[in-house]
């Protein structure tokens, strides 16, 4: 089967396993698939389907960013002290001071990858640490309140326009630009020459260390724009906002059929992946589960995502030793 | 882990090293330099710290992460890892936590441990071996799983109430200022110099992290050897769980939290290539002491535990930046 038949076809066993989902949940709460609800679910997941993009970038080019949540708490962290201390700084400016201090954390990464050939999982080993220690160190520790934000930055994305907050729609525009650069643009199909074939890439005349550079630019950008993003909508920073989160990112670029061997993956099958976390994290309260049973279903539910994806992409090889004892 | 292509340049020098020059040329080496200028510079900092009780409290920084990180090595070197091992300490805690609510002795708490460890191990040995899932997010899933039930058990709970003597395991000396931990810690990690240098089964562990399907061609059974390992790795962390629940005398499921990153730290720190197929166990004994010793320093200095993390961080870049940028400087001299 052609790699693109095999991931439409995984694409759309993620869409039905949705739709069940929310059938099973509705059994329980029938005003789930209010169309209202849905889309305060996806409000919700508007962050996660963000981050997940921009880890796919890094997945398809065979490598991992796990310093996402760190640059996520250490950009919010850097704008709610600055609209702190000069909340007469125009918004525009501070969205734009996260964009590129997230931008700059990413490159850090990239360059590292690049110039220095050291492995991504222990480059963003290194920096999920160091990001977030200087939220600490920058911070002292201390919260920022939302009554030391003003409201205006605390507002926007939560600003309705068409029926939908404006942070919902910024995950819109973000799913539609990243579908048109990884679907149609020489960066994005190189996103997935380098991690399809890192060797045939270089004789494509692609310059592999490059192209992860820019792959860790772009997930440290949609990381600062979310620092931003997140701390406006939960009107608080402190240091440990988002701990853990990378796992979450990563695990739902996995349920959506994101190889983590590089060169598989689209926007499309991401999305539904970040959803299908989405729609269990804000199913459990309105099913009376308690929410300490999150972790481990979640666990569960990337093993058998990674499981069911696993079967598809598996070499065949030949059997080049008989078992003892089978019949020739 | 195959994330990263292994492009290694292989050149056949002129003329080998001797024993000796390898070594001083070698990783652990650079290492010991490092140890020994921390040490100093712990000493000059602290006039308390070379006090062999305060020495001695120093060890407790690192021995349950650095027990994992040998057999974490193991894993590494043989291509894969896992990193839910500290969400085992915080299951099998929870499960002596539940064991000793009715009532069950250090000996069968020790046994739950233990044998919890080796489940999990075994869990994320099949799910690897047999499924053939890539173990990096394989276990970024049982992380999830087994932590995850830690929290079904306990929400937000506590488990207190461990038999007295089960304190022995975390609180107590075999000899002077010897503690428990750090002897079980230094036999274990005799015991994993042996298994990893001295025997065949050692040697299959490199052989399948250069290169399994040669591995397999050699009549290694690489499948059976990476399941031995997460089971390896499972027992480690058993082990840990049982010392460190018997050091706090309490087990909350956020237990241990975040320390699967700091024992791959130590692990590559001490010179196992990430890649896999290279690494040595006096290499990670190195460098859990330096990183207990720089974490307890620091402590000495009132620096808080994040602002820690970040020298942790830099020294793990730094320690595999330094080599790669000696040696770019140099390649660019000769071609001059």
């Amino acid at each position: 089967m052609s790699p693109k038949s095999l991931l439409a076809q995984r694409e759309a066993f993620l869409a039905v396993a949705i739709l069940l989902l929310v059938g099973a949940i509705m059994t329980r709460f029938s005003g789930f698939a209010a169309p209202a609800n849905l889309a305060n679910v996806f409000n919700d997941t508007a962050i996660l389907i963000i981050l997940v993009l921009g880890q796919m970038a890094v997945i398809l080019t065979r490598s991992i960013d796990l310093s996402v949540a760190a640059n996520l708490a250490l950009t919010g962290m850097a704008v709610a002290m600055l609209n702190d201390s000069a909340p007469e700084t125009p918004l525009a400016l501070v969205i734009l001071l996260s964009a590129g201090i997230g931008l700059a954390l990413g490159a850090i990464n990239g360059l590292l990858i690049w110039k220095l050939n050291i492995p991504p999982i222990v480059v963003t080993l290194g920096t999920l640490t160091i990001y977030r220690g200087l939220a600490f160190v920058m911070s002292g520790g201390e919260w920022v309140n939302a009554h030391e934000m003003t409201p205006d930055f605390l507002n926007l994305p939560r600003h309705v326009v068409l029926g939908l907050p404006i942070l919902s729609w910024v995950a819109l525009l973000i799913v539609g630009v990243a579908a048109l650069v990884l679907g149609r643009t020489s960066l994005g199909r190189s996103f997935y020459a380098v991690g399809g074939n890192p060797v045939a890439a270089i004789y494509a005349g692609i310059d592999v260390g490059r192209t992860r550079f820019y792959a860790f630019c772009l997930s440290g950008l949609l990381a600062g724009i979310s620092g931003y993003l997140w701390v406006a909508r939960y009107a608080v920073a402190y240091v440990d906002i988002a701990g853990g989160f990378e796992l979450d990112v990563i695990a739902a670029c996995v349920i959506g059929g994101v190889s983590i061997a590089g060169g598989i993956g689209s926007v499309g099958g991401a999305v539904l992946g970040a959803l299908f976390l989405g729609i269990i994290k804000n199913a459990l309260p309105v099913v009376n589960v308690s929410p300490f049973w999150q972790m481990a279903i979640s666990g569960a539910i990337i093993i058998a995502a990674v499981t069911i994806n696993v079967r598809g992409e598996r070499v065949k090889g030949r059997p080049i030793l008989r078992p003892a004892g089978a019949t020739p | 882990m195959s994330i990263e292509p292994q492009t290694a340049r292989r050149a056949i020098p002129d003329r080998l090293d001797t024993r000796l020059g390898r070594w001083v040329k070698g990783w652990e080496a650079l290492l010991l330099v490092f140890l020994v200028a921390i040490f100093a510079a712990n000493s000059l900092a602290s006039p308390y710290f070379l006090d062999p009780w305060n020495l001695s409290d120093a060890t407790y920084n690192f021995t349950e992460k650095a027990i994992i990180a040998l057999a974490m090595g193991f894993l590494i070197i043989a291509g894969e890892i896992d990193l839910s091992v500290a969400a085992i300490i915080a299951l099998a805690s929870t499960a002596m936590g539940a064991a000793a609510q009715v009532g069950v002795g250090s000996a069968g708490l020790c046994a739950i441990g233990l044998s919890v460890g080796l489940l999990c191990g075994a869990f994320n040995g099949f799910i690897v071996t047999r499924i053939g899932l890539p173990s990096i997010v394989a276990t970024i899933g049982t992380m999830s799983l087994f932590r995850g039930i830690a929290y079904v058990v306990l929400g937000d709970g506590v488990y207190k109430g461990y038999p007295a003597d089960f304190a022995y395991f975390g609180q107590g000396y075999v000899w002077w200022v010897f503690s428990f931990e750090f002897v079980a810690f230094l036999l274990l990690a005799l015991g994993a110099y042996v298994l990893l240098h001295r025997t065949t089964f050692g040697r299959a562990i490199f052989a399948i992290g250069n290169n399994p399907f040669g591995a397999r061609f050699s009549g290694i059974r690489v499948e059976r050897v990476k399941f031995l390992l997460f089971l390896m790795t499972g027992l480690a962390s058993g082990i840990a769980a049982i010392m460190l629940t018997s050091r706090l005398g309490s087990t909350r499921p956020s237990i241990a939290f975040g320390w699967e990153l700091e024992v791959v730290t130590m692990v590559v720190l001490g010179g196992v290539s990430i890649l896999g197929g290279s690494g040595t166990i006096p290499g990670i004994v190195i460098a859990a002491f330096v990183m207990g010793l720089v974490t307890f320093g620091l402590g000495l200095l009132n620096v808080p535990g994040i602002v820690m993390s970040i020298f942790i961080g830099l020294m793990l870049i730094a320690v595999i930046a330094l080599p790669i940028v000696v040696r770019q400087i140099l390649n660019r001299r000769r071609v001059t």
